[in-house]
């Protein structure tokens, strides 16, 4: 096999794994060809969510910050293991970012053409490539004390969060509109024409319904900027902030593979470093870094003198010209030493905020089957999959609900998605069990198990229409999905400003009944501030943010049970 | 300046000075595109009166099928209601994520054997189709209506933002109104509603069913709902009622979930008369229509009979 053979294959793999990946972006969806006759339950046919379960990032942080490898994490060896004998392979060859991240570079940019000094001089190792150590060294310490940060920056979060609360969200508002001004013109051939593209392309593409976020802007702005950035430097995120490709970076210290530089054929011609997206010197006289180098093999393959080889055992000797590769990363001790005690100083700093423990948001509605929130935290990676996969458009991710600290983790909006009792997608596709998979059973509850419970609804009366305008509604009671119902409604005859008396049913909340599913907040006819609205007390996750003393649930057994669980 | 620089140059700035002003004049107080989706208004989908059928039909037998099939027969047979190439649409009621036997939605097998009948009889397209309250996807699937709706043959529709035409519905209280096109741009309208409790209206059977016909903001018209319920039944007259009896939600409706509150009936009548439908069907909770505000409304407004015995009723226990 020849290098052009195995560069081919590596750019063959490249568009393999990035597709692999979107593809199962796409198809975390609640997917309608489901037969209802033979599952009670939905589930997805595919495990939408094992790309992210193959990161070794992940996994190592996790690890750290909730003491557990949590099922299905145990394929980053898959990933580790050959980074360990082999060095960053899975940046050049299995990345979808980093994929994303070379195609970008690739495209010639006005201010480093193709060939040249300044495509030279950029390709040399630089300092700045130490960033991402030290960023990676931060959330490890941060992890290792309980706060899960390396999901804002893990790659693999990141493009899965990226494109399914941001790309796709997008492309679909831009298809429809873009449908709808073709429609606009009239013109019916064009239109049908437009319809015809549209109705291909969308099954595969676009959501079965419009989905909109809460502030996805934060979201694209940092994955824009990292497109973006490719344009100054070849993939800058990969060589300079990338924390997994540090974490690879690191456990490729002992490499057995590796580049082997022939001084004596060499010329100098500098192809090389052209064609070098890792920025690790391959050319002669200067260090190869193991660390930095994504295995691209662009350097062997464009080499006219057959210089340079990938192969195992390489020679670790050096001459006077040539100095001999390194394999340590090149971070200074004291830097280290800075990052992780910034890392471990972060937590009691988030901590000491008054978000988490003394002023929760009250908003904070979490998933249902979330774990505590001290555990939520150490857990979620801001994948978004739960987001993606929520048929109701629920699940949002945060701004500053959570704090600083739980930005873009998973947050319930009954107002624009309430959540379906019959559904328990969000468990299924949690990689790190942030959410856990709830059975039916547990989810809806039966005589023996209570439901899990999200949080409780409360009444506005003072917006109420029943309550404060003598006019009919009950709207809520309609769509309280629990049964018996939660929101129980007394007939009352009230005077209206003419004195003339109005029947009305008010509605009220039976707190040991109500799940806090938020369909009530969601069907409320006062549009902008609902009169019923769900807050985060009750829910099953925490046994501090009750309500009841004790809870008497109807619909279950008439002894009294304790707060569960 | 030379004076072929001169032209040259005043002549390109005069053009696009034209080409400004022009643009300005022509673009002046006009839309360019247009966004009004083309009017259509048929709404009244009845049949001719005959004497020779009754307006009510009931029917109750264990397999459902044959219970359809004897309601039917009694008030004229499908022939009656469904002419060969005429495209018609049923309009179930499938609100809720919630499975059949949780009688929130009408039965999957009544709305199967009415796809086949209508095929039978020469539609050239049957359509399902609703405005659910919960997601359309979820709904049509869990109710399982999806799956027999399209094995007898239909087309499922699942509302989507384009298929609404605003409608002027000429009600006291509902005018201008989103309504899913496929309930008004088509030659026959079946109304297959199930029985079921609401707190608000006591009971919601046929007319109260035609809710789903209706996009927009519909939860505003609980504030007058014997009103707009009636608005809307003087508006759409489905060619047939198919009221599904089989299981009847006696509490916790309209969207239920507990099997403790379905009472076991199966019963299934037909009808061309919402209102005695909607009589008859109500004593299955045991309400008497006539203490039910929106039925008693829908007869004062002349759009049937309380009293369904004389109206022409058959039953068949």
């Amino acid at each position: 096999m020849t290098i052009q053979t195995v560069r081919n294959l590596r750019r063959f793999s490249q568009v393999l794994f990035f597709v692999v990946f979107c593809w199962l972006i796409l198809k975390t969806n609640f997917d309608i060809d489901i037969d209802p006759t033979t599952v009670s339950e939905i589930t997805l046919p595919y495990p939408v969510s094992i790309a992210l379960q193959f990161d070794p990032l992940v996994a190592l942080a996790t690890l750290l910050a909730n003491g557990t490898l949590f099922k299905g994490l145990l394929w980053s060896l898959v990933i580790l293991i050959p980074t360990i004998f082999m060095g960053r392979f899975f940046c050049g060859w299995v990345c979808p970012l980093g994929s994303l991240n070379h195609w970008l570079s690739e495209i010639r940019s006005e201010r480093l053409s193709f060939r040249g000094k300044g495509k030279i001089e950029s390709n040399r190792y630089k300092k700045y490539q130490r960033i991402k150590y030290y960023i990676f060294l931060f959330v490890i310490a941060a992890a290792l004390f309980g706060t899960l940060q390396t999901g804002l920056l893990d790659p693999l979060p990141l493009l899965a969060r990226s494109i399914g609360t941001v790309v796709l969200p997008a492309t679909h508002a831009a298809a429809d509109g873009a449908l709808g001004w073709v429609k606009s013109f009239g013109i019916q051939p064009v239109s049908s024409a437009a319809q015809s593209v549209y109705d291909f392309v969308a099954p595969t593409l676009l959501n079965f319904r419009r989905v909109h976020f809460h502030g996805i802007l934060t979201i694209a702005l940092l994955f824009g900027s990292i497109l973006v950035l490719n344009r100054v430097f070849t993939r800058f995120w990969c060589r300079g902030l990338c924390p997994l490709g540090a974490m690879l970076g690191i456990f490729s210290r002992y490499a057995i593979f590796g580049l082997q530089k022939d001084e004596k054929s060499c010329d100098h011609c500098n192809l090389c470093l052209l064609s070098c997206q890792g920025a690790d010197n391959p050319d002669i006289g200067a260090k190869w870094r193991q660390p930095e180098c994504h295995l691209c093999l662009n350097c062997q393959a464009v080499c006219p003198q057959g210089s340079l080889k990938f192969k195992f055992f390489p020679t670790l000797e050096g001459t006077v010209t040539n100095p001999p590769p390194i394999q340590k990363v090149d971070i200074s001790k004291r830097k280290t030493i800075a990052s992780l005690a910034g890392g471990a100083a972060l937590f009691p700093l988030l901590r000491s905020g008054d978000s988490f423990e003394v002023a929760a948001n009250e908003r904070l509605i979490r998933p249902p089957g979330s774990v505590a929130e001290d555990d939520f935290l150490a857990r979620c990676i801001r994948c978004g999959q739960c987001m993606r996969v929520c048929p109701n458009n629920a699940l949002h991710p945060t701004l500053l609900e959570s704090g600083v600290e739980g930005i873009w983790t998973p947050i319930l909006i009954p107002r624009i998605g309430y959540c379906e009792p019959s559904c328990t997608l969000c468990g299924q596709v949690c990689p790190t069990g942030a959410i856990l998979e709830l059975t039916m059973t547990e989810k809806v509850g039966d005589k023996e198990t209570p439901p899990n419970r999200i949080g409780t609804a409360f009444f506005d009366r003072g917006r109420c229409l029943p309550w404060a305008m003598a006019t009919p509604c009950i709207v809520c009671e309609e769509w309280c999905p629990t049964s018996p119902k939660s929101i129980y409604l007394k007939e009352e005859v009230v005077l209206d400003r003419e004195g003339n008396e109005v029947r009305v049913q008010r509605p009220y909340i039976d707190p040991n009944i109500c799940t806090g599913c938020g369909a009530c907040e969601f069907a409320c006819p006062v549009v902008d501030r609902p009169a019923v609205y769900v807050t985060s007390v009750g829910e099953s996750r925490s046994p501090d943010n009750q309500l009841l003393l004790r809870r008497k649930d109807p619909s279950r057994p008439p002894r009294e049970i304790p707060n569960e669980r | 300046m030379k004076r072929r620089e001169f032209l040259k140059r005043t002549t390109k700035a005069t053009a696009l000075a034209a080409v400004c002003g022009g643009a300005g004049w022509f673009f002046n107080n006009r839309q360019w595109f247009n966004y009004e989706p083309p009017m259509v208004s048929k709404h009244d989908f009845e049949v001719v009166p005959d004497n020779r059928f009754p307006q009510l039909t009931l029917t109750r037998d264990e397999n459902h099928a044959a219970a359809l099939y004897d309601a039917l027969d009694a008030i004229g047979s499908i022939k009656r209601f469904v002419r060969p190439g005429e495209r018609v649409t049923i309009k179930p009621n499938v609100g809720w994520d919630r499975t059949a036997a949780q009688a929130a939605t009408t039965s999957p097998l009544l709305v199967g054997e009415m796809v086949r009948l209508c095929l039978e009889a020469g539609a050239s397209k049957v359509i399902v189709s609703d405005v659910t309250c919960n997601e359309a996807r979820r709904c049509f699937l869990r109710s399982g209506i999806r799956e027999a709706a399209e094995k007898a043959g239909a087309e499922v529709i699942l509302p989507v933002q384009d298929d609404y035409v605003v409608m002027d519905l000429g009600g006291e209280l509902l005018t201008g109104w989103p309504v899913l096109k496929h309930f008004v741009e088509t030659d026959r309208l079946i109304n297959m509603p199930i029985v079921k409790q609401h707190s608000l209206t006591s009971c919601t059977i046929s007319m109260k069913n035609l809710y789903g016909i209706l996009g927009g903001r519909r939860n505003q018209l609980h504030q007058k709902i014997d009103q707009s319920i009636v608005d809307l039944a003087s508006f759409s007259r489905p060619t047939l009622t198919v009221v599904d009896a089989t299981r009847v939600l006696m509490r916790g409706g309209p969207q239920g979930g507990s099997l403790d509150d379905v009472n076991i009936e199966h019963t299934v009548l037909c009808a061309t008369d919402q209102v005695a439908a909607d009589a008859r069907a109500a004593e299955f909770l045991g309400l008497d229509a006539a203490r039910v505000g929106h039925i008693v409304l829908a007869e004062k407004a002349g759009l049937g009979t309380i009293d369904y015995r004389s109206v022409g009723y058959k039953e068949n226990i």
